[in-house]
């Protein structure tokens, strides 16, 4: 038995090691705050371009928001209404996530009850990869393929439209929409299938019975995850819905979204004129619009989490 | 032998049919990956060399390589990093370990989901709005990485706090119960376990900044810069530069008569890139997680 | 209850301490005190507090969301709520979770962290040290030939005497033991209760527990809790015999309830 030690021990740290402690706790806090101060900061700046056109005679809100007319650049009758674009956005974002729910959901239902743990894991990895594809390869795809693919099927007279706009915005949010959902579908307890299962059903019949309802929120906020990415999305939509500010009236029309609209003409304005300043404007809507999804997405998450 | 009767026989069809038709939906979205792959490689192929890689572009660039584009991303993305990878680490630390649960954290909490959301286009309206005027960086490597940094914070935030998160909390109430403050417990215990997660997200950014577009559409990114064949400094950072993702986009839609191969094979290189460091991320992962201490 | 080197001052004093966590309050204002170089058992059905109380010893309460104290806690004298070092105050106090908790870094670095962190780093100091503590709670012989292999790696019940080779790193004036028994097996228990017998020459030790018999075992003094209030706080002889003070404490004790 060792002999009792002289207690107590008088332990003290150095005081460079304490002061180092102190500012690295400083910087650490400093970053955290960071974060809020950026979203400020997007919104200040962005705002302040837009800022004197609101607050000029010449701008209507609702000129701004429910006309279709869309003259930026005429001499002499300017006009700066982006119903068309709001229109065009929601077209494609719609057909996009007409075609990418039942996909994405049925992959998700696929891939977190059906297939085997190894082949999930591989299915995961290629969809990870999926989603890492760049949207201006996307476009690019669009541009070439999709365009060629719906000519030479639909004989449309131009195949840069809403309908490969949506293609291509269903396979961007697909990747969001399935591991979304997966961990939705993940979290319902073992219980309830094993619930299911007791009571005789089959493994569909659980999933469609007692799955599907139990996980509700959690699939609502992936679905809501993927329609922030296809209304937020610009590169894409920039190359392959055509250009034209109308308001179309079937999927082979060329459509403009918001996205693209800032990203086509933003190059060509000059800084600080009106257009320029509409331009932020449109970038402000996009703003709210995107904040309300992802907010929305959260509260959802958050209520299945409850 | 049990006997299945008609009823169950019908269940069971169900169930197949199901499978069957799961199966199938998950194929499509899968198989697009390697169609577009296999077709991007098989058009570009003509144009694929080491020279394409470390030429200029020639002939009002419809000819030559993509060199200035291609190293004018490793300055974008490298920068970019360099600001986001630590700021977004260090937030992601104070907000899982040092922030308590007050209307400031869910404020913060909110932001960062949002700031994940924010559309690019906006982005690059705010770096524009914010760096390249306000802070008069003009259009430069500077401001077209610091847009993309600010678009990649969230994300690396979120990545880490979920690595963060993973490290079991009875580690941490060991290491307080013994004295250790918040940061030696932090220091010793949780990053070390936690940095394989950081790691994939951290990589995962890069090559998800690599693909950006928009945001350096009018931050940074130009149609054209001469460049030395091979020259692995050629830009300032105060300097606009060429960017492969810009220059994709440009060759589809600006430059007129630039051939299909040439297109093909540098939409190849950007998803090849991509694809690369993705797949390292996973190994990484896979990698760092068999090492698991506990 | 004396002997040489011991000192009439209690060791801690507890005075009405009530304990919240939002608007719950699951300890309501106990009284009592912890006198110098005893075994004080503290036994008691699940959520009677017995965990809140330790946390309150150490401050580790204020780690938990709306975790709050009120009332008087003393340790050594110094007033705990208002210490101006709380890291040197958690030194004095050794703390053994329920769970063994080997951290994931060497068997050596698990018990030269608190040193360590502490400002120790003299190596010959930290090496005495580590051999002591592993010693004192019987791991040294089981390990000594590996100390840089993973704590995590050990089993459960050397996991357990390795968190308190930990707790003892610090040269603690009190070790707290919260159901250390939980998750390891009776022959391991057995070894451990003998190491506190040793121990107790050197400090004092609390040993919350969910085994009366184990109370009976080690502790000079036993304190029945229940719902957040001590039902009775006496020597261990009479909370065990057939007469105890209060009716509960006889009917807990023998299993009755509880």
């Amino acid at each position: 038995m060792n002999a009792p030690l002289p207690r107590p021990i008088v332990f003290r740290r150095p005081w460079y090691s304490v002061a180092l402690e102190r500012a690295i706790e400083a910087l650490i806090m400093v970053c955290g705050i960071s974060a809020v101060i950026l979203v400020g900061g997007i919104f200040f700046f962005v705002f302040r371009e837009a800022f004197p056109i609101l607050a000029s005679p010449n701008f209507g809100l609702g000129e701004f928001l429910f006309s279709i007319e869309w003259y930026p650049t005429s001499v002499r009758d300017v006009r700066y209404g982006v119903l068309a674009m709001i229109v065009g956005t929601l077209a494609v974002t719609t057909l996009a996530m007409a075609i990418a729910v039942p996909f994405g959901i049925g992959g998700a239902i696929y891939l977190s009850e059906f297939c085997t743990p190894k082949l999930r894991e591989t299915l995961k990895v290629v969809i990870e990869l999926l989603a890492a594809i760049p949207s201006v390869v996307w476009g690019f795809i669009g541009l070439t393929v999709v365009n060629d693919l719906l000519i030479t099927l639909f004989d449309a007279a131009v195949g840069l439209n809403v309908l490969n706009a949506a293609l291509l915005l269903a396979l961007m949010s697909l990747p969001i929409i399935v591991s979304i959902g997966e961990d939705a579908l993940k979290a319902v307890p073992d219980s309830y299938r094993e619930a299911g299962v007791a009571l005789g059903a089959t493994r569909w019949q659980m999933v469609y019975r007692v799955l599907l309802p139990a996980a509700r929120n959690g699939l609502l906020a992936a679905v809501l995850l993927g329609v922030g990415r296809a209304v937020g999305e610009t590169m894409a939509v920039l190359m392959a819905t055509g250009h034209a500010v109308q308001i179309p009236t079937g999927l082979l029309e060329p459509v403009r979204t918001l996205t693209a609209n800032i990203a086509s003409e933003m190059g060509e304005v000059s800084q600080g004129s009106e257009h320029y300043r509409v331009l932020f404007t449109i970038g402000v809507l996009l703003f709210g619009i995107t904040f309300l999804v992802n907010l929305a997405a959260d509260l959802a998450v958050r209520g299945r989490r409850r | 032998m049990f006997e299945a009767g008609p009823e169950v026989r019908r269940k069971l069809g169900h169930e197949r049919i199901a499978h069957l038709v799961l199966a199938a939906v998950t194929m499509c979205i899968v198989l697009p990956l390697f169609a577009i792959l296999a077709y991007l490689v098989v058009k570009g192929w003509p144009s694929l060399s080491l020279a394409f890689l470390l030429e200029p572009p020639r002939e009002m660039q419809t000819q030559g390589g993509i060199w200035p584009a291609l190293i004018g991303t490793v300055y974008l993305v490298g920068v970019s990093l360099a600001v986001a990878a630590p700021v977004g680490v260090l937030a992601a630390v104070y907000l899982n370990e040092y922030a308590r649960d007050t209307w400031f954290t869910r404020l913060i909490h909110v932001a960062v989901i949002n700031l994940a959301g924010v559309p690019s286009i906006v982005h690059a309206l705010f770096g524009l709005g914010a760096f390249v005027l306000a802070a008069g960086l003009g259009q430069s490597i500077l401001a077209a990485s610091l847009t993309l940094a600010v678009m990649t914070l969230p994300v690396i935030i979120a990545s880490t706090r979920e690595a963060l998160a993973a490290v079991p909390r009875s580690f941490r109430e060991a290491c307080w119960n013994v004295g250790a403050t918040r940061w030696q417990t932090i220091r010793v215990v949780v990053l070390p376990n936690a940095i394989s997660g950081i790691l994939t997200g951290v990589i995962l950014q890069v090559s998800r900044t690599a693909g950006e577009t928009a945001p350096i559409l009018f931050t940074g990114a130009v149609m054209y810069k001469a460049v030395d064949r091979g020259d692995v400094f050629p830009y300032r950072l105060t300097e606009s530069a060429m960017a492969l993702a810009t220059h994709l986009y440009n060759l589809a839609t600006q430059i007129n008569g630039a051939p299909d191969s040439l297109q093909f094979a540098t939409a190849t290189v950007l998803v090849g890139a991509v694809l690369l460091i993705n797949s390292t991320a996973v190994v990484v992962r896979a990698v760092l997680r068999s090492r698991r201490k506990w | 209850m004396s002997g040489p080197g011991m000192d009439a001052t209690p060791v801690t004093r507890v005075r009405d301490l009530r304990v919240r966590y939002g608007t719950t309050e699951v300890i309501h204002g106990i009284t009592f005190d912890v006198h110098r170089g005893e075994i004080l058992g503290v036994i008691g059905p699940a959520q009677s507090g017995k965990t809140s109380l330790l946390r309150c010893l150490n401050r580790t309460l204020e780690f938990t969301p709306g975790g709050h104290s009120e009332g008087l806690i003393e340790v050594d004298g110094e007033d705990v709520r208002r210490t101006r070092d709380v890291y040197a105050l958690r030194r004095k106090i050794g703390m053994v979770a329920p769970l063994p908790v080997g951290l994931p870094l060497s068997i050596y670095d698990n018990v030269a962290f608190a040193p360590r962190a502490a400002g120790l780093t003299r190596r010959a100091a930290l090496d005495d040290l580590v051999e002591r503590c592993l010693t004192q709670a019987a791991l040294w012989d089981e390990v000594k030939g590996r100390l840089d292999s993973l704590g995590t790696k050990l089993s459960g019940g050397q996991q357990q005497r390795l968190t308190i080779a930990r707790a003892l790193s610090h040269q603690p004036t009190i070790l707290c033991l919260d159901e250390f028994s939980i998750a390891i097996d009776p022959v391991t228990t057995m070894r451990i209760e003998d190491v506190l017998k040793q121990l107790k020459a050197e400090m004092t030790i609390v040993l919350v527990t969910n085994l009366t018999q184990q109370a009976r075992r080690l502790a000079d003094r036993t304190m029945f809790m229940l719902e957040g209030s001590i039902v009775e706080l006496a020597p261990s002889e009479q909370v065990f015999s057939a007469t105890p003070a209060d009716q509960r404490t006889f009917d807990y004790v023998n299993g009755t309830f509880g």
